[in-house]
């Protein structure tokens, strides 16, 4: 049977304290007993089978999940030591601290400079909008390719540059976490790997999560990994988390069965 | 699968005469007859249209001048004149009727594609959205009849601009709500997740994607009321006259000129046409065509906003 989740034990300086006891989405339950620690200026990741949960998982980080209809949370994710769940948090707030990079690169239909410069106009950001556009687009490794052409259409860019673009307008507004969700699915593997190595970069000053359906790509960028999989017992699909640990230690020495099959291909 | 695409390269020789086009295929025979058909059905259907246009530059243009632009409409048996008001006229009333009905018909599209989709009363407002689009204009006529023209005790422009309204309402709000559905969840998700509040994801980012659309349908709806004439027979009538700059009763000055029948093209058209008398059948023929001219105008105007917009 599943093995009980690990957790690493939070030593007070964790950016997320996360522990998901039961997500549904109306009559569905979709996740169960999701724990996690995640420091500053690291990358975890989360692995598992399709539709084991970790997109949700990912989401109910910055509160995306309000949306969906018949959503319910119990269990808490501080934030800070706040509680982004608690009673009188503004989902608006937590997301203006916690950004989305998402699965297909979404820039608006509007200009590169304004795409980037959104968040900030947002925020009513009264400082220099240009400085911080382009601070943001060099951080993402897109300033050169787009200086010259700032204002013309973002929907123009190849899929990898709008990726790009897509975690520039993130990080324009310097939010303490990036939560990055299957951010290479849509891109060439050229694509991917300079969004690999972006994200080592962006590491020295946010705190990435990111899931990815992609092995390797666990194994080259993240500190910690998380593993996610699926109950079928009670009739449901309901993901759980597995295993969390890290990175080398899930991948090189597994506890549990589920997590050394799925690492070693057996099942998908 | 694999061993029937293996096979079939072994004797190519037997099927080479079978490619080569043959009048004799049934195939080929109905491709042609049917090529044809379209091809005349698409010539019909363009004919009225051209003829129109042909007789309208035609028999309209030969009396269009610059009186015809700017003074009154002649009595019978009278030569010269011209239709400055109506044209006047038509713009208040459309314009009236514009204000009315696309910020309602964009906000409740708004909260119909929005904010309340799904619900019992989006389903109802739909539904009706859908029945009014067939309304018979004259039925329009008859609403702003009896509520404005009988309440504010006759004939005037605001009457005439809400049983228009009425009739541009739902083409409004039919093409901005499929307009605002057609923008991608994935850009609402992405302002979301930048911390966008509800307010600013619509004004910010889905209003803006969706403008040409929306725009569209606006500038549908303004082509099919400036040509209507039965609903404004109930409510503008007509009138030989400017709107006339004096004569507040009650209401403001400039409110309570326009209280008053006003000229409008369409209803020009509609007395003149009928007429017994050559000058006044010239004048329709020539309203015809500035009618027309303003209606393209606007769509064109529509159309170059709508680009700038989506740039």
């Amino acid at each position: 049977m599943a093995a009980l989740p690990t957790t690493l034990n939070a030593n007070g300086n964790s950016v997320i304290d996360c522990h998901i006891s039961e997500l549904h989405y109306g009559k569905f339950k979709a996740l169960r007993d999701v724990s996690l620690s995640i420091k500053p200026n690291t990358i975890t990741a989360f692995i598992g089978p399709s539709g084991c949960g970790k997109s949700t998982a990912l989401r109910c980080l910055n509160r995306m999940n309000d949306f969906v209809r018949g959503f319910r949370f119990k269990g808490h994710v501080f934030f800070r030591g706040q509680d982004i769940y608690g009673g009188r948090v503004d989902p608006v707030a937590v997301r203006r601290h916690i950004g989305m990079v998402f699965q297909q690169p979404n820039p608006f239909a509007m200009t590169i400079f304004r795409n980037v410069a959104f968040g900030l106009r947002l925020n009513r950001y009264k400082g220099a909008v240009e400085e911080r556009v382009e601070r943001a687009l060099r951080s993402a490794a897109l300033w050169d390719e787009v200086k010259d052409k700032l204002h013309s259409s973002a929907l123009a860019l190849s899929g990898g540059q709008q990726q790009r673009l897509c975690i520039a307008r993130a990080v324009a507004t310097e939010p303490a976490v990036l939560l990055m969700d299957e951010p290479c699915s849509a891109l060439d593997p050229i694509a991917t790997h300079r969004i690999e190595e972006l994200m080592q970069e962006l590491k020295t000053k946010y705190t990435i999560a990111i899931v990815t359906h992609n092995l390797q790509q666990a194994k080259r960028v993240a500190d910690q990994t998380a593993f996610l999989y699926v109950d079928t017992s009670a009739g449901g699909r309901t993901g759980y988390m597995v295993e969390y640990g890290d990175t080398e230690q899930i991948f090189e020495n597994p506890q549990a069965s589920e997590t050394q099959q799925y690492i070693r291909g057996e099942f998908s | 699968m694999a061993a029937t695409v293996n096979k079939t390269p072994v004797e190519p020789e037997v099927d080479l005469p079978q490619l080569q086009r043959s009048l004799r295929q049934p195939r080929l025979l109905f491709s042609y007859f049917m090529s044809l058909m379209t091809g005349t059905a698409t010539v019909v259907a363009m004919f009225p249209l051209f003829s129109v246009l042909y007789l309208l530059i035609k028999r309209g243009g030969a009396s269009l001048s610059a009186a015809a632009l700017t003074e009154l409409p002649p009595a019978a048996m009278m030569t010269g004149g011209g239709f400055g008001n109506a044209i006047v006229g038509t713009i208040i009333i459309v314009l009236l009727a514009t204000l009315i009905a696309v910020p309602i018909g964009i906000l409740a599209a708004i909260y119909t594609a929005e904010f309340g989709p799904e619900t019992e009363f989006t389903r109802w407002v739909q539904f009706s959205a859908k029945i009014l689009t067939g309304l018979p204009s004259i039925l329009a006529g008859v609403f702003a009849f009896a509520t404005v023209v009988l309440v504010t005790g006759g004939f005037s422009a605001p009457a005439g601009a809400v049983a228009l309204a009425l009739l541009m309402l739902p083409t409004v709000l039919l093409t901005a709500e499929d307009a605002i559905k057609r923008v991608p969840t994935r850009m609402r998700e992405a302002a979301i997740g930048m911390g966008a509040t509800p307010t600013q994801v619509v004004t910010k980012v889905v209003l803006p994607t969706a403008v040409p659309g929306i725009l569209t349908g606006v500038m549908l709806a303004i082509a099919r009321a400036a040509g209507e004439t039965a609903p404004l027979l109930f409510t503008s009538l007509f009138s030989d006259f400017w709107i006339s700059r004096t004569n507040p009763v009650v209401l403001p000055k400039g409110v309570g000129d326009l209280m008053k029948p006003t000229a409008s093209l369409a209803v020009l058209i509609y007395n003149f046409s009928s007429s017994p008398f050559d000058n006044q059948i010239a004048l329709a023929w020539s309203a015809a065509l500035v009618l027309v001219l303003m209606v393209l105008l606007v769509n064109l105007a529509g159309q170059r906003l709508a680009k700038r917009y989506s740039r």
